[in-house]
């Protein structure tokens, strides 16, 4: 059994990681333009990213 | 928005503290990827313009401005050559619009996500240990351990909100749904860390942030609910007069929002904008039409020194008025007065949520009470004792009350926001479930609220139609419709309030008022025009307001679901009584002031009736804002859609049926939802009080509960539309 020891820290550590990046995306404004962000990428002269 | 050219907007751009400017601008009729690279690459190639970002989602579009420059009109003629009307939003407004309170709880949603899920998976193999299988108290402990690592720093900061919203609602000595929830969620923690210390079996880390999880989608429901009915409404309203001309001393126009408008300023308004503020007219000749403000549906004929009211419409010529009011003292006084008491009284409105936490809140708290003392008086001890009080309280926590409400109601309004109607909150829903009495407003409810042509000669409608053609007033415009295409008169001259006049097949002709063909006849109480060829007679051409299309239907609509209908209306007897007798209403009264409608709506309010009153204009107002439910067309005037808890923007009168089948399929849902939680709190309370549930119960019990909540739910998006 001690390799809960290993896995349990392990696997808190991915999930946090899962936190930390639906973080990043909430502050980034990943979710004010869902439609527009999608089609940005099919445009040269547009930025890809979310706007500010 | 007359003359874009000649006025400068510089009021709608909001400057930081380096000088670089920022303007957002609601952009209609842009809904393709390829609006979205149009609009944007056009506007980036304008003078000083460093950025344009347009949201394709919400339609909106912010452009940044280089230090020091921007030009609004610039932006907005350039839209307009880009083909797409575009509004300005003033910057107050434009702030307002930021959801930090979505972001907050999408957070907190994230984080109860994050741990609810992390929680379970070291409570699951605890849960082995329940059926038997070997598991070494050791190990337990190590789980329950690391569940307490995850669970606890989780469910206190993602249950901030139901702490703060409890600890208020404490403070002002009341209960609501909160209460329970904190002292469920902060109950089950401490009991849980309490056998753990003691090396207890019974710890429910995970049912404490699973509960804060479930809680948190029914508040992220209703907030998104809240959120779009909101900012659909303010996108209306930036759509209808969001920019006054005001004058300065050289006699330029400068674009300013309404709100700025002080008194004593010189305003220019152009024909076919509405006027702003109240305002005395100082110079030019008009007709304007009060049909927002008093409900008539004839224009009156102003000149100087004339008042006008805000929301009128200007129809024929430029006016430059001397505002005699701010926009928010605009609305006479005693209209706003009666407003304000008819919130009031709305805002005492208890919703279905809270009369069920009234009922819920002291039933548990005494059960568990008496488990507790229960327990120990016949012998368990304390520990367990207490255990299985806060047992009781754990598997009742009301997590299918929390979201069954949220969740029906945003399957309702999601419903009916896609057909075109707008619900201001949860609560509006509630009350227009509970109507049984509609009263509607005349004009540009029923009717058109604007004047058709109602002559139908088609010669005499080509005749004319030439100089009709050649003008932009109202009136012409509808005789040039109804003609189609053809020639345009020639050497046209327009003379403001009178009419136009110019030469047709060599001969000349005028269209306009009596006054002005020299005919001498008094008044009709019609809307009217009048056309004739020099030295010849003259012709008459009648507008009347007409009945909208689905009026009757709606009324009969309204009928079938078992409510009567009646008309108050500020017009005159006659044409009250001829659009009554059209939509099939036999109860109708007219000639009413304002302070008479929400008169007598609060009169039937005194006899029990529960009323909707559906109407736009300002006279409306304070009856909205009084009536039990109130729904508005998007045409009206910003203080009845304002004061109106539902806004349909189609104008037609078959909206309010629907809404109301919609409201009442969604009372019935939500009902149903609570009976479900009562059946389960009836089973599971009774298990919890013998010490018969454990963890994992628990936990099933309440992620099934709310389960069945949301699908029941769900079954809203298909209903209420049968007749």
């Amino acid at each position: 059994m001690t390799i809960v020891l290993l896995l349990a820290p392990f696997s808190l550590a991915l999930a946090l990681t899962g936190l930390a990046a639906f973080w990043w995306s909430l502050k980034s404004g990943q979710y004010e333009d869902p439609k527009g962000d999608a089609a940005r990428i099919l445009y040269d002269h547009l930025e890809d990213g979310p706007g500010d | 928005m007359s003359d874009l050219s000649l006025s400068d907007l510089g009021a709608f751009v909001s400057r930081d503290d380096d000088g670089a400017g920022r303007l957002e601008l609601l952009v209609q009729g842009a809904r393709c990827a390829g609006c979205m690279s149009k609009i944007e690459k056009g506007v980036a190639a304008l003078p000083g313009v460093t950025a344009g970002r347009f949201n394709l989602t919400t339609g909106k579009l912010s452009v940044t401005f280089a230090r020091g420059l921007g030009d609004p009109g610039l932006v907005m003629r350039q839209l307009e050559s880009l083909g797409y009307r575009a509004s300005l939003f003033d910057p107050a407004a434009a702030r307002a619009q930021e959801d930090r309170e979505g972001k907050d709880l999408a957070l907190a949603l994230g984080v109860a996500a994050f741990g609810a899920g992390n929680a379970m998976m070291f409570t699951v193999p605890t849960w082995a240990g329940l059926f038997g299988q070997e598991l070494s108290p050791a190990t337990r402990e190590l789980m329950y351990w690391l569940s307490a690592l995850v669970a606890t720093p989780c469910a206190l900061f993602a249950g901030m909100t139901f702490f703060r919203s409890a600890w208020a609602s404490l403070k002002r000595r009341q209960a609501n749904m909160d209460v329970p929830i904190s002292i469920g969620v902060l109950l089950t923690l401490a009991v849980s860390f309490s056998e753990t210390l003691q090396h207890g079996a019974h710890a429910y880390f995970d049912a404490a942030v699973t509960l804060v999880f479930l809680l948190l989608i029914g508040r992220y429901l209703d907030h998104k609910l809240r959120l779009r009915a909101r900012s659909a409404a303010r996108d209306l309203l930036a759509l209808q007069a969001p920019v006054a001309m005001r004058l300065d001393e050289a006699g330029r126009e400068h674009g300013v929002p309404v709100g700025e408008i002080a008194v004593g300023d010189r305003l220019a308004v152009a024909p076919g904008d509405r006027i702003p503020v109240d305002a005395e007219l100082e110079t030019g000749v008009s007709d304007i039409d009060n049909a927002m403000i008093t409900g008539e549906s004839a224009s009156v004929a102003v000149g100087p020194g004339d008042r006008l009211h805000a929301g009128a419409l200007n129809l024929s010529g430029r006016l430059i008025l001397r505002a005699s009011a701010r926009s928010e003292d605009s609305t006479v006084a005693a209209i706003a007065r009666l407003m304000e008491a008819g919130a009031q009284a709305r805002g005492a409105y208890v919703r279905l949520a809270d009369k069920a936490a009234a009922l819920y809140v002291p039933i548990v708290h005494i059960l568990a009470v008496a488990t507790f003392l229960g327990g120990w008086w016949l012998g368990l001890g304390p520990r367990v004792a207490l255990l299985r009080a806060a047992a009781v309280l754990i598997v009742t926590c009301p997590c299918a009350l929390g979201l069954a409400v949220p969740a029906v109601q945003v399957t309702a309004t999601g419903r009916l926001f896609r057909k075109g109607i707008l619900v201001k909150s949860g609560a509006a829903l509630e009350r227009l479930a509970e109507v049984d009495h509609v009263v509607f407003d005349k004009t540009g409810v029923l009717t058109e609220g604007r004047p058709v042509l109602v002559t139908d000669v088609p010669a005499l409608i080509h005749m004319a139609a030439p100089l009709a053609r050649a003008s932009r007033h109202p009136l012409a415009r509808a005789v040039a419709d109804r003609a189609g295409a053809g020639p345009t008169a020639e050497a046209v001259t327009e003379v403001p309030g009178m009419g136009v006049e110019g030469t047709i097949d060599g001969r000349r002709a005028r269209l306009g008022r009596a006054s002005f063909l020299g005919v001498d006849q008094g008044a009709s109480g019609q809307t009217e025009l009048w056309f004739g060829f020099e030295g010849e007679s003259r012709f008459r051409l009648a507008f009347e307001d007409v009945v909208r299309p689905q009026a009757a239907e709606a009324v009969a609509a309204l009928r079938k679901l078992g409510l009567s209908v009646e008309i108050f209306s500020g017009d005159l007897a006659g044409p009250v009584a001829e659009v009554a007798d059209a939509v099939g209403v036999d109860r109708w009264r007219a000639g009413m002031t304002p302070i008479e409608k929400a008169g007598a709506v609060a009169a039937l309010k005194a006899e029990g009736r529960k009323v909707l009153m559906i109407g736009d204009g300002l006279n409306d107002a304070a009856a909205l804002s009084s009536a039990h439910a109130s729904m508005a067309p998007g045409s009206a005037v910003d203080a009845s859609q304002n004061a109106a808890d539902l806004v349909f923007t189609s104008g037609d009168p078959l909206a309010a049926p629907l809404a109301i089948r919609v409201a009442r399929a969604a009372r019935v849902r939500a009902l149903e939802n609570f009976g479900f939680s009562a059946l389960y709190n009836a089973i599971a309370a009774p298990a919890a009080v013998l010490g018969l549930v454990n963890p994992l119960l628990a936990a099933v019990a309440m992620s099934g509960s709310s389960l069945i909540v949301t699908l029941n739910a769900l079954r809203m998006a298909f209903e209420g539309d049968r007749r």
